[in-house]
Order: structure tokens, then sequence, then C-alpha cells
């Protein structure tokens, strides 16, 4: 019996794909200590809540330095602006103009600013600073409350402004 | 010899003498062969004295976020010496303690696990040589094909043999579930490099490795481990490697939605542009160089595709009306790079070199005005056209 079920372990095991028995198991304590992305559909956003007008405390203290008082860049390239410019000579990609997606800005801001301290800022600051640069780009009011229901329904301007990869389009065949 | 070359060597025979090397430290040009023992063994190489390939460091505001370049002009044969691999870094080089650093993975597995780097050098390893390069690499030229030299213009690709772990036996050991389909892959650095990847090219030849050239990866090339991606864009080969989340859709992270886009003339952009296309270029004689006067020249470079192998790259002396074969040098392994060698005898007139490389799926390498024509100016990565070094009468190697 003993032997029967090892063999029938073993076999699932197998049938599994586990092959090496390397590694240990993570705890769901430590994945979601890691886990922070944010994907389109906002699964993983935290609780909390910001405006615009809440944003522009901390924006002026922690952002403005580097992207501007408006968002119109400074020592990086600008976050708000562009607008109509994709298609001409001189595009101007900021998040207003270019981004597809209004969750990527929580997602970068939560992990990766401000530069000289990234992860300073707390989830209700974090909605408060992405409230704002939607507002700079006139996607949003300056009232309209950023939380984990309503961030992922903001549509922005550039969303079906991206195609499939569709090369080769050069490089002839060779006879 | 010139004064700066005179001053290095009168530095350079101080340090041999100190070294009890060459006691009587002269200026003179003659070669003496030692007369006393040179330097005892020593536990860690370094290369001569007399050498100095570097990569041009340029003056940032910000050095932790920028590139060098690798000196291509300057490094023979198809590995790139992990010291000259090119750079590009968005937050910094993080120093990560091996022992401590971990990689997890999860999302839609049957068993999130967590490796440490003795795990993985448990598990079946594999070695394979790869080129990386940026898809920002030659991106100056969309605008005007300016870039003076081979290294500002081609610099941003290097090829390493990269030792690691198959991703697929990491994905088999935690049961990727049917409904994985993509999976994103997050850096230590502290800006949380993160790429979203399709699950067929992880399940394909995707590496988690661990060393580079035979030793550890350098940390500026994400030791202790990093996902490479072979014959794919070098964003996505995500240095400093801490996590692969398993996904049913791309998570559209910043450097997959703002920035490896690429912008067309119509202002839509094709997004996940993930394959570097077939490309060469001649290091010599290049931008920068000086033929020494008419006769045999040997004419040198490399070729890439992330297509697969180089099946060809052909030569034009003529500025483009005609073209000869070169000799590729064998090994000519898929998505790393290819050396290639062309004997030309200069007549001492005013004309211009090129280089087109072909791969194994029959990809041709476009001109400068097909790409153009095709996707317009303002894509900003993957340019992959054909560069133009124009031979002075004077023997001056200048951008065409």
């Amino acid at each position: 019996m003993g032997k029967l079920l090892m063999a029938l372990i073993l076999t699932i095991c197998v049938m599994n794909g586990q092959k090496y028995h390397v590694g240990r198991a993570a705890t769901p304590e430590e994945i979601k200590a890691a886990d922070q992305f944010i994907p389109p559909e906002g699964t993983g956003l935290p609780p909390g809540k910001g405006t615009a007008a809440d944003g522009r405390d901390i924006y002026s203290r922690r952002c403005a330095r580097c992207h501007g008082a408006q968002g119109q860049g400074d020592e990086e390239g600008p976050l708000a602006g562009g607008k109509g410019t994709l298609n001409t000579a001189k595009p101007l990609k900021t998040v207003g103009s270019f981004w597809p997606y209004a969750t990527t800005i929580y997602d970068y801001v939560h992990r990766a600013m401000p530069f000289d301290n990234p992860g300073l800022l707390d989830a209700n600051q974090t909605y408060a600073v992405t409230a704002l640069i939607l507002h700079l780009n006139g996607i949003i009011g300056d009232k309209d409350e950023m939380n984990a229901q309503t961030l992922p329904k903001v549509k922005m301007p550039n969303r079906d402004g991206f195609v499939k990869d569709n090369r080769p389009d050069t490089g002839k065949k060779k006879k | 010899m010139p004064n700066n070359q005179r001053r290095q060597f009168l530095q350079i025979s101080g340090i041999a003498a100190l070294a009890g090397c060459s006691p009587q430290g002269t200026t003179t040009e003659e070669e003496k062969l030692p007369s006393a023992l040179g330097k005892p063994i020593r536990a860690y190489g370094e290369r001569s004295p007399f050498e100095t390939v570097k990569r041009a460091v340029p003056d940032l505001k910000r050095p932790q976020i920028g590139s060098t370049r690798t000196p291509l002009t300057e490094t023979e044969g198809i590995i790139t010496p992990s010291s000259l691999h090119f750079e590009r870094h968005h937050a910094g080089v993080p120093e990560l303690d091996p022992a401590k650093h971990t990689l997890l993975l999860h999302g839609l597995v049957d068993r999130p696990l967590v490796f440490t780097l003795a795990d993985l050098k448990r598990l079946p390893s594999a070695s394979h040589i790869y080129f990386v390069e940026c898809a920002g690499n030659s991106g100056g030229e969309w605008k005007a094909p300016g870039g003076p030299n081979a290294a500002a213009s081609f610099g941003l690709a290097s090829c390493s043999e990269w030792t690691g772990v198959p991703l697929r036996i990491l994905l088999a050991e935690a049961g990727l579930k049917r409904e994985g389909k993509w999976l994103v892959a997050e850096g230590a650095d502290v800006c949380k490099m993160s790429r979203s990847l399709p699950i067929e090219k992880a399940l394909d030849d995707c590496l988690v490795a661990y060393a580079q050239n035979g030793e550890a990866i350098r940390p500026e090339q994400g030791y202790p481990l990093r996902l490479v991606v072979p014959g794919y864009e070098g964003n996505v080969n995500v240095k400093w490697l801490r996590q692969i989340k398993i996904v049913d859709q791309p998570n559209q992270t910043k450097d997959e939605t703002s920035k490896y886009t690429d912008l067309l003339a119509d202002g839509t952009s094709r997004q996940f542009t993930f394959l570097m296309d077939a490309k060469s270029v001649i290091t010599y004689p290049s931008g920068g160089q000086k033929l020494s006067g008419p006769g045999f020249q040997e004419v040198r470079g490399l070729a890439w595709s992330g297509r697969g192998a180089i099946d060809r790259v052909d030569i034009s002396t003529d500025g483009g009306k005609t073209w000869e074969k070169a000799a590729l040098q064998e090994p000519r392994l898929p998505k790393a790079f290819t050396r290639f060698r062309f004997p030309w005898n200069w007549d001492g007139k005013e004309t211009e070199l090129v280089a087109r490389a072909v791969d194994s799926s029959g990809y041709m390498q476009p001109t400068r005005e097909e790409l153009t024509a095709a996707r317009g100016m303002n894509s900003a990565y993957h340019y992959n056209g054909v560069k133009v070094w124009k031979i002075g009468a004077d023997g001056s190697v200048k951008n065409g």
C-alpha cells in the first residue's frame, strides 16, 4: 500500500512537471511583499484615495524639481502636454499624449519615484500624485477621486494608439 | 612618438622599473628584453598596463542613469570582454549579496517557489553565446546617419557566453498553469525594472543566467542573476533578476508602454517589438579611423540577427553599386555576433564602404531609406539600416 501510494505521488509529480524538487515553497507573505505589479484592470491596487488637489503639496515638494511645476518637464522629460503631436515631425511623448493605461502611473510612481527616495509615497499620496498628473493633462477634474475602482476606468487619450509588431516590414527576401 | 604616448610610456616604464622589470627606465623605442625575473603569480588576472581600451563614459548629471558603449573597433572575435560589455542602467547598479539574493517564481503556477543561487546552480545548466543589444542602439541614426564612429552608432551591442538554468526547467518545477500566457520579470534595481514576455519565449530559449564568459556575471550586467532572452531587445534581459510572475496578459509596465515602443509616422506605435532584426557594422575602416595609404586593407566587422544565424554579409566598396560576399568566421551561431572579413585593395580614391547582412530567415538588412519609408523618423528604437562609411582621398573615414 505504502509503495503504491509513493508510486502514485511520484507519478503525479512527474505529470505535474516537477522533477528536481529544488527550491522551497514561497510563503503567501513573501509573495504579497514582492508582488507590487499593477496590471491594466487594477488588480492589486491598494485601498486609499486621492485627488489632484490633494496631490499638489507632495508634487511641489517631491516631483516638481525634475518634472516642472506644471509637469512641463525640467531635468527630466515632461509629464503633461504633447496632445496631437504624435504624427508630427516633433512628437512629444508624455503621460497624457502617449501612455495607454492610467494604472501604469500608479505602478511606476509607487515602486520607483521619487528618484532619490523610491517607495516614499504611501497609497493615498500615490493616488493623489497620479490624479494630479492626469489632471495636468486635462484627463480628469481637479476634484475627481482616484482609487482602486476609479483609476482602472480612466481611458487614456492614446489607449488605442498601439499596434502589434508586424515586422518584417523591411528586408526583402533573398532568392 | 607623440608627447602623450611618450608620457604614457614613461609612466609605464616607471611602473615596470618599480616592479623590478626594466631597471633602466629609459625612453628608447627599441624593445629591451627583460634581464630580470618577471612578476610573480597572482590570484586574479589584469590586462597589460599597455592596454588602455575603455568604454567612453559620458559626462552625465546623473551617472546612475545612462549608458556606456562597447568599443567595437577595438575588440576582436565574437566575444565581448565582460569588462567592455555595454551598460544601460535606469537606476544605478545595485550591490546584491549572492548569499541572500533569491528568485521568486509565482503567479499562475501550481507551486510558487523561491530559489537561492545555490538552488539554481544545482539544476541542469546550459551555456550559449548570445548577443545582447539595446533596442535604442543606433537610435540617433533615425534622424540622420550622424554617429562619428562605430561605438557611438553601434556600441550598445555586445556578445557573451551566458551560463544558467533554462527558464522552462524552473517553470516545470513550479507547474505552469494553462492560463499562464505571459510573464513579468522584475529586477532588484531601485526602479524595479519590469518587463512582460510571452510564455512561448520563456519555454523556448530563455536562460536564468548566473555566469558570463566563464565567471560570475559582472555587477553592471546583473550580478548575481540575469534573465537572458536570446535575440530580443536588451531591456527584456532583466538584470538583477528577483522575481518572475506568471500572468495571463502583459502588465503594461512603464518600460513597455512609455518606452521601448516604436512610434510610426501615422502616430500609432508598435508595442512588444522584442526581436532585434539583422544588422551589421564595418569596424575597420570606420568613422574616426584613417587609412595609412593606398593598397591592401582588410575590411572587418560584425553582424548579428535576433532571427537566427548570419548567412551572408555583402560588402560594397563603391557606395552600394556592386556587392561581393565577405568571408564569415566560424562558428556562425544563432543570435550571436558573427565576424566578417573582406580583402580590399584601396586605390586611394574617395569612395564609400557599405556592409549588409542576410540572416538564416532570409531577411536582408535594409537601407536607411527603406526603414524610414516603412516607419518614418520617430521610432527611436530598432534602427538597423546599413551604415555607410565615407573614405576620403586622404584616407580619412567619416560617416556617410
